[in-house]
C-alpha cells in the first residue's frame, strides 16, 4: 500500500514536473520574440490593424480587400496623414480561419498597440475577434461582414457595410416588384454564413410580398459540378433562381444553369461583384442582377477617380466590391481619429458611433446605434460583361 | 423521367471526372501502397499548365482543326510537365522514405500536398482563373436530356484511359515489372528489375493521367484555382478505395458511382448532404467488403 | 491519503500558475502579456489533443487523421450544454461566481468527453477491423461527416457559428486538461495494456497469438483518445467563446498529426514539444506570413526525411538531453520508435 502510494506520488510529481518544464519552455520561447521588439509605436505614428484572409481558401476575398485598405492608406499618408501624423498599417494574415482571426487580433492589440481594428470581410471571422477586440476596447471597423450578430458583440465593433436582413430585402422586392416574379428557386453556400443568411433573410421577404419559394438546395464553396441541384431546381419551373453565393461558384453555376436550358433570370447579392464573374460565367450570365454596395461604372465623379486610381496601382484590375469596402472603412476609420483628434481608442470608438454622412464610394455612410452602416443598395444587371445599373434601394 | 435520366447523365458526368483522377491514384497506391495526397495537387498543377500554355499560344494557331490541334498541344505539354513534376516528388520525397514506416509516408505525402498547394497560392495567385475553351462547347438536347461534347470527351477519356492501362499492365514487359514491383518488391529486384525506374515511371504515368484529367475538367467546368485538387483528390481516393484500390478497372467504377452517389443523393435527397454521403458509402463498404468492389481480397501481409 | 497529495499539489500548483499569468500576463507588466496568455492556452489544448492523439498513432499504431471529428464533438456538445443548460446548472449551484463558473465547465466538459468517447466508439467498433491506410480513411471521412452535420444543425449555428458561449476557461482549466491527459497517457502506456498496444503496433497477429485482445484494446484506445480531444474541443469552446465549422477541417486533423510526427511517434514528451512548436512556431512567422505555410511543410517534408523519429527520437541531441531528464519514458521510447519503423512497411 505504502509502495503503491509512493509510485503515485512520484508519478504525479513527474506530472507536475512536466507541466513545469512545458511553462519554462513555452516562457523561454516567448521570450524570445521580446527581445527583437524593442521598437515601441512611433509617436508620429498611428497603427492601424488590419486582420484579414490572405492565404488559405478564401484568400481572393481577403486580398481584394487589403488592397483597398493600403489604397486609401497610401492616400492618406500622400496627403499628410492625419492629426499630423502617418498611419501604418500592420497586416496579419488569418489564413480565412476563425481560431487565427482571433490570435491574429490578439496579437495585433496586445503586441503591436493598435488604436483601431480593420477586418474581417468573412462574419464568421469577425465574430471570432470580436469578442478581443470588444474586451480590450479596440474600436473594430468591420468591411464587409454582413451578418447582424458582429456588431451585436459589443459598443466596440463596427460595420461600414449593409447587413444581410437589408440585402435579402432588397433583392426578395426588386424579384417581386421589378421583375414581377412570383417563383424563385434558391441555390444556397452552405459553408459560408453570408449566403446562408441572405438565402434566409431573401426567403422571409419574399414569401411575405407574396411569392413562392420554388425550391431550396445547396453546394459547399469550392463546388465545381452544380448539375444535380440545378436539375431538381429547375424541374420545378422556377421563374429565376437566387444565387446568393460568391462569384468563384457563381460564374460556374450560371455556365451549368444555361446548359441545362434554364432561360429565367440570376439573381444575387453582393458576392457576384468581381470582374472575374464574367471571366467565368460569360454570356450565361445576362438576365442576372445582384445587389451591390456600389457600381463600378457610376459616372459620379469620386467613384470614377477611385476606379482609376486602384486600376492604376493594382495592373489594370479593377476593384470589386470589397476593395471598395477596404477602402471605405479605412476612410471611415481614419475620419473618425481625425474628429477625435486622438489616437485613444476610446476616443475612436465615440466618433466613429457619431460618424453621419460620409461620402464613401460605397454610398453615403451614417452609423446607427446598432452602429451598423445605414446606406442604401443598387440592383446590377449583367450584360455582356458590363454591370448596369438598374435601380436603387433606400433603407 | 426526364429529370431522372438528366440526373444519371449527370452522375455519370461527375462520376468520370473521379474516374480520370482516380486512377493516378489507384495506380500509385497499386504500386507502392502510398495514398498520394499531392495526386490532387498534381491535377491542379495540370489545369494549370494548361492555362498558361493557352496563353502563350493564344493567337498563334488561329482555329486551326476547330481548336483540337491546340488542344492537343496543350494536353501534351501539361502531362509532359506533370509526368516531370511526379517523378521529382517521388524522387526528392517519397523515395527517402519508402522503407520507413507507414505513418511517415503518409505525414510526408501531406507534406508535399501542402507545399503544392501554398506554392501555388503564391505563384498563381488565389483567385479563381478561367480556362479557356479550346474546344468549343457543343449541346445536346435529347428529348430534354442535355449533354455536352465536352462530358462525352470526359467520359469516353477515362473509359479508353482504363481499357488502355488494363493493357499496358497485362500485355506489356513494363507492366508485368509494374505488378511484379506492386507484388513484392524485393523479390523484383533480384528478378533484375530496375525497382527505382518502375516506381518513377510509375509517378510520371500517374501524373500525367492526373494533368489529362485536370485539363479535361477545366474545358467542363472552367474556373481554376490553386485548391481545387484537395477536394476532388479526396474524393477520388474515396473512389479508388470504393472500387478496389489497385484495381484500374475498380477506379472507373468507382469514380462513376461516386458521382451518380452523389448526384442522386444532391438531386432527390438532401444537397447538404452531398459532401457526407461519399465518405458514409465509403465507411459502408469498406466494412462490407473492404477490398472494395473489384479489388482481390489480399492477404494481409505479416 | 497519499493519493490526494499530489493531486492536490497539483491543483495547487496550477493555481498558483494561473494566478501568476493573471498578475503578470493579463494585468501586469509585459505589454504582450494577453497575447501570450492565449498562445499559452492555445498551446495547452494543442498539447492536449495531440497527447490524445498520441495514444492512437503512435502507441497503438493505428492512423487517424480525423482527430478534429472528435475535437468538434467536444466542443459543440460542451458548448450546447452550457449555452442551453447553463442557467439550470447554475440554477442548482451556490451563487458565487467560482463556484457556478467551474459547475458549468465541468459538466460540459463532461458531456463534451462523453460525447466525443461515445462518437469514438461509434468510429472505433467496426473500423479498428480495418488496415492502416482504409482505417486513415476512413476517420478523415468522419470527420468530414461531422463537419457537414453541424452545418445542418441550426440550433448550434450551422455556418454562421455558434455565439454566445460564455468565457469560462482559463489557464488553470486548461493545465487541468493537459495534466489529466498526461497522466492517463501515461498510466495506460505504462500499464500491461500498454505493452498489449505496442505489442499491437510492432505485429498485430503476434499479439493476437499471445491472447491479447486486439480489437477491444484498440478501441478502448481510441475511446479514450476521442474523450481528451472531446475535453479539449470543450476548452477551446469556452475559451475562444465561438465555434465554427471551419475549423475542424481536415486540415486541423492534419496539424494534429504533423505535431507528433514532429515531436516523434509514441513519445509523450515529444507530441508535447511537438505541439508547443507548432503553436509557438507560426507566431514567431508571422512577419512571413506569406510564406509561413510553405516553409511549414517544407519543414515537414524534411524532419520526415532525416529524421523520422521526430524531435525526441532515439539518437537526436534533444532526444539525448530529455532522456537523462526522463530516464524512464525515454529509455524505452529507443526500442519503440525502433519498432515503429519496421512496421507495416511498403517493402516489408
Amino acid at each position: 500500500m505504502k509502495t503503491k502510494g509512493n509510485v503515485r506520488m512520484k508519478k504525479s510529481i513527474a506530472t507536475l514536473a512536466t507541466i513545469s518544464k512545458i511553462a519554462l519552455g513555452l516562457a523561454a520561447l516567448l521570450a524570445l520574440p521580446l527581445a527583437g521588439c524593442g521598437k515601441k509605436a512611433d509617436s508620429n505614428e498611428i497603427l492601424i490593424g488590419e486582420y484579414g484572409a490572405l492565404t488559405g481558401s478564401i484568400a481572393s476575398f481577403g486580398q481584394s480587400t487589403h488592397k483597398g485598405i493600403t489604397l486609401a492608406i497610401e492616400e492618406i499618408n500622400a496627403s499628410g496623414g492625419v492629426l499630423g501624423k502617418k498611419i501604418r498599417l500592420v497586416t496579419e494574415d488569418d489564413q480565412g480561419k476563425p481560431e487565427e482571426a482571433l490570435t491574429a487580433v490578439t496579437k495585433l492589440i496586445s503586441k503591436d498597440r493598435v488604436s483601431a481594428l480593420l477586418g474581417e470581410f468573412a462574419s464568421s471571422n469577425s465574430l471570432a475577434a470580436a469578442p478581443m477586440a470588444q474586451s480590450s476596447g479596440i474600436p473594430m471597423v468591420s468591411h464587409g461582414s454582413t451578418n447582424p450578430k458582429v456588431t451585436q458583440v459589443g459598443d466596440y465593433i463596427f460595420r461600414v457595410c449593409f447587413i444581410d436582413p437589408f440585402q435579402g430585402q432588397v433583392m426578395a422586392k426588386f424579384a417581386h416588384n421589378s421583375l414581377k416574379l412570383g417563383h424563385v428557386a434558391i441555390l444556397r453556400d452552405v459553408k459560408s454564413d453570408y449566403s446562408v443568411g441572405l438565402a434566409d433573410y431573401f426567403t422571409q421577404n419574399f414569401v411575405a410580398a407574396g411569392g413562392a419559394i420554388a425550391g431550396d438546395e445547396s453546394y459547399s464553396a469550392g463546388d465545381k459540378d452544380f448539375n444535380a441541384q440545378l436539375t431538381s431546381l429547375i424541374a420545378k419551373k422556377p421563374e429565376a433562381l437566387f444565387i446568393p453565393g460568391y462569384y468563384t461558384e457563381v460564374g460556374l453555376i450560371a455556365r451549368q444553369a444555361r446548359r441545362l436550358g434554364f432561360t429565367g433570370a440570376l439573381l444575387g447579392g453582393d458576392g457576384w461583384d468581381s470582374e472575374k464573374l464574367w471571366e467565368i460565367g460569360g454570356d450565361a450570365l445576362n438576365n442576372g442582377y445582384f445587389s451591390n454596395h456600389y457600381s463600378v461604372d457610376n459616372p459620379a465623379p469620386e467613384i470614377r477617380a477611385f476606379v482609376e486610381k486602384f486600376k492604376a496601382h493594382n495592373q489594370g484590375e479593377a476593384p470589386d466590391a470589397l476593395a471598395a469596402l477596404g477602402y471605405d472603412a479605412t476612410r471611415v476609420l481614419v475620419d473618425a481619429i481625425r474628429r477625435a483628434g486622438s489616437d485613444k481608442p476610446s476616443a475612436i470608438r465615440d466618433a466613429l458611433a457619431q460618424t453621419k454622412d460620409f461620402p464613401g464610394i460605397t454610398g453615403n455612410i451614417t452609423l446607427n446605434a446598432q452602429r451598423d452602416a445605414v446606406k442604401s443598395a443598387v440592383v446590377l444587371e449583367v450584360k455582356d460583361g458590363k454591370f448596369l445599373y438598374k435601380e436603387t434601394v433606400a433603407p | 423521367m426526364t429529370v431522372f435520366l438528366q440526373q444519371l447523365l449527370n452522375g455519370l458526368s461527375l462520376g468520370s471526372i473521379y474516374a480520370l483522377v482516380a486512377l493516378g491514384y489507384t495506380m500509385v497506391y497499386g504500386v507502392l501502397r502510398l495514398i498520394n495526397f499531392a495526386h490532387g495537387d498534381v491535377y491542379m498543377l495540370g489545369a494549370f499548365a494548361g492555362y498558361y500554355t493557352s496563353r502563350l499560344l493564344h493567337g498563334h494557331l488561329g482555329a486551326a482543326g476547330g481548336g483540337l490541334v491546340e488542344a492537343g498541344i496543350i494536353l501534351m505539354v501539361s502531362m509532359v510537365a506533370c509526368a516531370g513534376v511526379g517523378m521529382l516528388i517521388e524522387r526528392l520525397a517519397y523515395r527517402p522514405v519508402r522503407r520507413a514506416s507507414r505513418l511517415t509516408i503518409l505525414i510526408v505525402a501531406i507534406g508535399v500536398s501542402l507545399l503544392i498547394e501554398n506554392v501555388a497560392q503564391m505563384v498563381f495567385g488565389a483567385e479563381p482563373k478561367f480556362f479557356p475553351q479550346i474546344i468549343p462547347e457543343k449541346r445536346f438536347d435529347w428529348a430534354g436530356v442535355v449533354f455536352t461534347n465536352q462530358q462525352i470527351l470526359v467520359l469516353a477519356t477515362a473509359v479508353v484511359l482504363m481499357i488502355g492501362l488494363t493493357l499496358f499492365i497485362r500485355r506489356t514487359r513494363t507492366g508485368k515489372a509494374m505488378r511484379a514491383v506492386a507484388h513484392n518488391p524485393d523479390a523484383a529486384r533480384l528478378m533484375g528489375v530496375n525497382v527505382n525506374f518502375i516506381i518513377s515511371l510509375t509517378f510520371a504515368i500517374g501524373s500525367a493521367l492526373a494533368a489529362a484529367g485536370g485539363i479535361l475538367v477545366s474545358l467542363n467546368q472552367p474556373g481554376i484555382d490553386p485548391l481545387m485538387g484537395l477536394m476532388t483528390g479526396i474524393k477520388a481516393f474515396v473512389a479508388a478505395v470504393l472500387g478496389g484500390i489497385g484495381s484500374i478497372p475498380g477506379a472507373v467504377l468507382g469514380g462513376l458511382l461516386l458521382g451518380m452517389a452523389e448526384t442522386f443523393v444532391a438531386g432527390y435527397g438532401s444537397s447538404t448532404y452531398r459532401d457526407a454521403i461519399a465518405f458514409l458509402i465509403l465507411i459502408v463498404i469498406l466494412l462490407l467488403k473492404p477490398a472494395g468492389l473489384l479489388g482481390k481480397g489480399q492477404v494481409e501481409k505479416v | 491519503m497519499k493519493r490526494l497529495v499530489p493531486i492536490l499539489a497539483t491543483l495547487a500548483g496550477l493555481a498558483l500558475l494561473q494566478w501568476a499569468a493573471t498578475a503578470l500576463l493579463l494585468d501586469g507588466p509585459i505589454r504582450q502579456g494577453p497575447y501570450y496568455y492565449q498562445i499559452l492556452l492555445l498551446a495547452g489544448i494543442n498539447v492536449i489533443l495531440a497527447v490524445s492523439l498520441n495514444l492512437t498513432n503512435g502507441v497503438a499504431g493505428q492512423f487517424s487523421i480525423g482527430h478534429a471529428g472528435f475535437f468538434a464533438v467536444g466542443a459543440y456538445v460542451a458548448a450546447s450544454v452550457s449555452v442551453y443548460g447553463g442557467p439550470a446548472i447554475a440554477g442548482i449551484l451556490p451563487n458565487i461566481p467560482l463556484v457556478r463558473d467551474s459547475g458549468i465547465l465541468i459538466a460540459a466538459t463532461s458531456a463534451g468527453a462523453l460525447a466525443a468517447a461515445i462518437a469514438g466508439w461509434l468510429v472505433g467498433m467496426p473500423s479498428l477491423r480495418l488496415r492502416g491506410d482504409y482505417l486513415a480513411i476512413v476517420t478523415l471521412g468522419f470527420g468530414e461527416i461531422i463537419r457537414v452535420l453541424i452545418l445542418n444543425i441550426d440550433a448550434v449555428g450551422g455556418a454562421r457559428g455558434f455565439t454566445g458561449i460564455p468565457r469560462l476557461a482559463n489557464l488553470f482549466w486548461v493545465g487541468l486538461g493537459v495534466a489529466a491527459s498526461l497522466a492517463v497517457v501515461r498510466n495506460i502506456t505504462r500499464s500491461s495494456h500498454g505493452r498489449a498496444l505496442l505489442a499491437i503496433r510492432s505485429d498485430e497477429i503476434a499479439a493476437q497469438a499471445m491472447g491479447i485482445n486486439v480489437t477491444r484494446l484498440k478501441v478502448t484506445a481510441f475511446v479514450v483518445s476521442a474523450a481528451f480531444a472531446g475535453v479539449a474541443g470543450s476548452l477551446f469552446a469556452h475559451f475562444a467563446m465561438f465555434l465554427h465549422p471551419n475549423t475542424f477541417t481536415f486540415v486541423k486533423s492534419f496539424e494534429i498529426v504533423i505535431m507528433i510526427a514532429l515531436g516523434g511517434l509514441g513519445s509523450l514528451a515529444g507530441a508535447v514539444l511537438g505541439a508547443v512548436t507548432l503553436t509557438v512556431l507560426p507566431e514567431l512567422f508571422r512577419g512571413f506570413a506569406d510564406y509561413r505555410m510553405v516553409i511549414y511543410a517544407l519543414a515537414l517534408i524534411l524532419i520526415m526525411i532525416y529524421r523520422p523519429q521526430g524531435m525526441l527520437g532515439a539518437g537526436g541531441f534533444l532526444g539525448r538531453i530529455v532522456r537523462m531528464r526522463w530516464k524512464k519514458p525515454v529509455a524505452k521510447k529507443g526500442a519503440e520508435t525502433k519498432s515503429a519503423d519496421n512496421i507495416g512497411g511498403p517493402s516489408a
